[in-house]
């Protein structure tokens, strides 16, 4: 009985023991994985997934704690490339974010030429110098809205794309 | 050499333990909906049920059996097996976190996969030495693997075939894995126990 109690217990600490001594010593692969993810997003820190940057979203995929279907700069090309490497399915919904159907536009009127948002902006859609007018480059604005706060005079806002007409309803 | 092809036939064909003795039938249906999460548990499961089937013979003998212990021998081995499970991890983890990824939660629950436990206890109630006993578990992830596999192959195929509603899913699944039991009943006799 006493035998049994104390061969039970020193196997159990010895067990605990080996798996510690292995978490610690064997590398964690999980840095590849993460590696191989960051490689196929799109690299343009626009944060519409919700995570502070590419990098950050692949983390969050590599432990599984996000969707491929996150990414609207990297559209459907990320997500089918994404879905290969993982083994998910690629995601039947729509990208979430206003990306395809709707764009930053500058008010021209209002726009005082400060250039603060210039900087902000991860794709440079938007053109312009300080103490001049500016615009931004419909094709290549990724709908991210980190422009909007950053403008002095507000006039920046989120407007529907011309080609995609969004329903009032 | 002579018996070790007589075990590993035994153990993957004639006394297969998920079709003959009905062990470890949970990830047997729960693993096998995809092909590709169906071959990362086989060979898991594998490596779990050669490390687990020589560390419980090791234990049992050197340890259980000199203190006179050997009532104890359930409990210490599903110690032992939730200790190598880990491990097994840790090492999926460093070589293919891809892998790990994919298998996710399945691969934890290798734990409580009874086929694991049941090789370690029947390699001590049949009184196998060393050797004879990682050829049973060798042999028994064998088995394992090759139905689990087969099995994914064949529920990859009747998800697509056109099925009446009534046998859709689960059912149509747990009536392939009693054909397949029954076929490889064809197999009893090859050899012994």
């Amino acid at each position: 009985m006493f035998a049994g109690i104390v061969v039970v217990t020193l196997l159990a600490l010895g067990a605990g023991a080996g798996v510690l001594w292995l978490r610690r010593y064997l590398a964690d692969g999980t840095e590849k994985l993460v590696a191989a993810i960051d490689n196929l997003l799109p690299q343009i820190q626009c944060a519409q997934c919700g995570h502070p940057g590419c990098r950050a979203y692949a983390e969050a995929l590599a432990r599984g704690a996000t969707t491929i279907d996150r990414c609207p700069p990297g559209g459907e090309r990320t997500q089918l490339a994404l879905a290969e490497l993982l083994g998910d399915a690629p995601g039947g919904a729509p990208l979430p974010s206003p990306a395809r159907t709707h764009l930053a536009r500058i008010d021209e009127a209002a726009c005082i030429g400060c250039a603060l948002c210039l900087p902000a902006c991860p794709v440079d859609a938007i053109v312009g110098a300080s103490g001049f007018l500016h615009t931004v480059i419909a094709a290549e604005c990724t709908a991210c809205e980190l422009c909007l706060e950053l403008c002095p005079v507000d006039c920046i806002a989120l407007v529907p794309r011309p080609e995609h007409p969004v329903s009032t309803a | 050499m002579e018996t070790a092809v007589l075990i590993i036939v035994s153990t993957v064909l004639a006394n297969n333990f998920v079709l003959h003795r009905f062990l470890g039938l949970c990830p047997f249906l729960g693993a096998s909906a995809r092909l590709d999460a169906a071959r990362g548990m086989a060979l898991a499961t594998l490596l779990v049920l050669t490390l687990a089937s020589i560390a419980g013979h090791l234990i049992f003998r050197f340890l259980l059996v000199p203190f006179g212990l050997e009532y104890l021998a359930t409990l210490t081995f599903i110690l032992i097996i939730a200790a190598l499970v880990q491990a097994v991890e840790l090492i999926v983890r460093a070589i293919s976190p891809l892998v790990q990824r994919i298998l996710g939660l399945y691969l934890p629950l290798i734990t409580t996969n009874c086929a694991v436990l049941g090789v370690a206890l029947l390699n001590v109630r049949q009184q196998r030495s060393l050797l004879e006993a990682a050829w049973f578990g060798f042999g028994a992830g064998l088995g394992f693997a090759f139905v689990l596999i087969t099995f994914a192959a064949l529920r990859e195929r009747t998800d697509r075939a056109p099925v009446p509603a009534a046998f859709q899913g689960a059912p149509l699944a747990l009536l392939t894995a009693g054909l397949m039991a029954i076929a490889f009943t064809g197999f009893g006799g090859m050899a012994g126990d």
